[in-house]
């Protein structure tokens, strides 16, 4: 094991699947030096500009290059900059990236990777902060990862780099620097797999990214108080590890979904009504929910810190079904 | 580069005869109900998808429009396939799932027709990057309309493709109308062609009804892109003689301009031109249309006799794997 944060865990999945790979290359604003957040950095002096390449600022043309390039035998690996920025190329990920294996009858591989940095914190403001991943949830024929720890992010990102169809990887900006073990063997991470991150016996809490953090944290300061939290994570929304999911509900039959996107038509309402599918008879109490109020993003810190979900959140959410 | 032999002129009529009588049996089989959806022809536009196709490899790629039947024709993509999949039949070239504007055949390097108007424009330069990495003399194609040169992926692909030197060529079919706009109404400066310049590559207009004339831009444009050196943008003006859509009423445009479409008819012109030069006779016309009739009535009663798709396979071709979880 080695002790690496979680940017340096997607640097090295880059590295490795490059080594790996002679097809795969990175395309983005302002990769060569690594910009904004330090996870290409280096991989110029390593791949070359052949293989690195920094794009105009033409979001369209890059996520359409890339689509492109990966339907006539190149496996990119595209840098979104921020999350925020993929509404200049929806079209070229709603209409043709996602649809062209459908709509084509099979005809093409479509073996694209779409790194997606995004998430709340720091003041970053409305165009810098959001969380969209429920967006690509609802558009058939993505996969969406969308990874807690640093581990998960270098075996979910190999994956979705070998992946024959397009993913999205959701790196939360605010976790970039949490250090984790990551193992120094080679190591995927299937796509619709999930992980318990704290065993519990009394409420599943099911959360994704910088929420199964703030979930891990109100477990601790739950068991203080003698109730058990089981965090869940899925890793990937698209597939989702739905008998995962039950399998802790029917250890625990009390269940909060934690994300950190508005509440409204959210991925998490979506897991909720999974989970009450399968496992209604399993329920002792109506599922809570913990998502940030329908509004964007705001700037100044007491506002944002006030649509920011956190610990106190998923407490809160806990002792609702648990009462 | 030596101009086209009898050989080839001679394919190039039949094509262009190919993609005009195809569109038109389209157009009927539609009215009469035989083909669902949203009908978009190209009738009177034919020279402008033969030009390029005959100035193309056969390994070389094309990325289409929402007005495509006559790119993939003369690209050499299956009647056979394309009209079964017009009907939403199980055996079209997509299984029913693209149809008409939505339709791809890989197998001739036709990456796909577009629903969205310049999309195949930032799609291009990727597949450019994907030649040159690969180190082949493949190029690619891609068409849009004077409309869809408004949209912001015209720029941004063209930025792209110059500013990496990628083997593209951009083909503009200007056929006066943005659905029911007038170009004048749509578009500043007047000129498309004349956009190259400000990316530093060459833009030329030429006359789209004169397939002799599209083949010559495209084919110094094909040399430039397998040399390395990069784009080009061309615009090719021509005539629509259909509406926009099939049921399209037209209340945009008088008559006079269809009428002088037919005037212009490109098939036409060619025409006379293989007779002029001894290359074809009435009686050679006339087999020439025939053997293309046949083709066409043969691929309607494929189409025709094909089963539609199991209901049930509305959920395949989603992912590589089958079945899929959610």
């Amino acid at each position: 094991m080695a002790r690496l944060d979680f940017g340096d865990a997607l640097n090295l999945a880059l590295r490795e699947e490059m080594r790996r790979d002679a097809r795969v290359y990175c395309i983005g604003e302002d990769i060569v030096l690594g910009l904004p957040f330090g996870v290409t950095k280096g991989l110029i002096d390593e791949f070359g500009p052949e293989r690195v390449l920094n794009a105009p600022i033409s979001e369209a043309a890059i996520v359409g290059s890339a689509f492109g390039a990966a339907v006539t035998g190149l496996v990119p690996v595209v840098d979104m900059h921020f999350a925020d920025f993929v509404t200049c190329a929806m079209d070229e990920v709603a209409n043709q990236i996602a649809k062209s294996r459908y709509m084509f009858g099979g005809q093409l591989d479509c073996p694209l990777t779409l790194r997606m940095p995004y998430g709340i914190g720091k003041s970053g403001g409305g165009h810098h902060s959001n969380s969209v991943e429920a967006w690509f949830v609802n558009l058939p024929g993505l996969k969406v990862a969308i990874p807690s720890t640093p581990a998960d992010a270098r075996g979910l990102l190999k994956t979705a780099i070998r992946d024959p169809d397009p993913v999205l990887v959701f790196e939360h900006r605010g976790l970039y620097r949490l250090v984790g073990e990551v193992p120094n063997a080679e190591t995927l991470v299937p796509l619709g797999v999930a992980e318990v991150k704290r065993r519990g016996r009394d409420v599943t809490v099911i959360a994704t990214a910088r929420m199964v953090h703030e979930s891990l944290e109100a477990a601790r300061r739950l068991a203080d108080e003698g109730i058990e939290v089981e965090v869940v994570d899925p890793r990937t929304l698209v597939p989702l590890d739905r008998d995962g999911l039950a399998a802790s509900v029917r250890r625990t039959h009390r269940v909060v979904v934690a994300e950190e996107g508005p509440m409204r038509g959210s991925a998490g309402a979506w897991l909720a009504w999974v989970v009450m599918e399968d496992c209604f008879d399993d329920l002792d109490a109506p599922i809570a929910r913990v998502a940030a109020p329908n509004v964007p993003i705001p700037f100044s810190p007491p506002l944002e810190s006030f649509v920011m979900t956190t610990a106190d959140d998923v407490v809160a959410a806990v002792r609702q079904v648990v009462k | 580069m030596s101009p086209p032999g009898p050989d080839a002129l001679l394919a190039m009529y039949a094509s262009m005869l190919r993609v005009r009588l195809f569109e038109e049996r389209a157009r009927e089989l539609f009215q009469n109900g035989r083909i669902p959806g949203f009908l978009h022809t190209s009738v009177g536009q034919e020279a402008v998808a033969v030009g390029v196709a005959a100035a193309l490899r056969h390994d070389d790629y094309v990325l289409s429009t929402h007005r495509g039947h006559g790119h993939l024709i003369a690209k050499g993509g299956s009647l056979r396939g394309l009209m079964a999949e017009l009907y939403g039949k199980a055996n079209g070239i997509c299984h029913g799932k693209g149809g008409t504007m939505h339709i791809a055949d890989v197998s001739v390097g036709y990456l796909g027709a577009n629903g969205v108007l310049a999309s195949g424009c930032v799609v291009a330069p990727g597949v450019g990057m994907s030649i040159k990495r690969r180190r082949s003399s493949q190029i690619v194609v891609t068409f849009f309309g004077d409309g869809a040169a408004n949209r912001g992926p015209f720029h941004e692909g063209v930025n792209l493709a110059a500013l990496w030197k990628l083997p593209v060529v951009f083909v503009c079919e200007n056929n006066r109308w943005a659905s029911s706009t007038a170009h004048a109404l749509s578009t500043a400066g007047g000129s498309i062609a004349a956009r190259g310049a400000g990316y530093g590559i060459p833009g030329e207009r030429v006359d789209g009804n004169d397939v002799l004339a599209v083949h010559d831009a495209v084919t110094r444009a094909a040399e430039r892109a397998r040399g390395g050196d990069g784009p080009s943008l061309i615009e090719a003006h021509t005539i629509r003689w259909v509406g926009h859509f099939e049921g399209d009423a037209q209340a945009y445009r008088g008559k006079d301009e269809v009428a002088e479409g037919r005037q212009r008819d490109p098939i036409a012109r060619l025409e006379r031109l293989l007779i002029e030069r001894r290359l074809l006779d009435a009686a050679q016309a006339a087999r020439v249309r025939e053997s293309v009739v046949a083709e066409i009535e043969d691929a309607i009663t494929y189409a025709e006799a094909s089963p539609l798709p199991r209901p049930e396979d509305a959920l395949t071709d989603l992912f590589a794997h089958y079945p899929w979880r959610d």
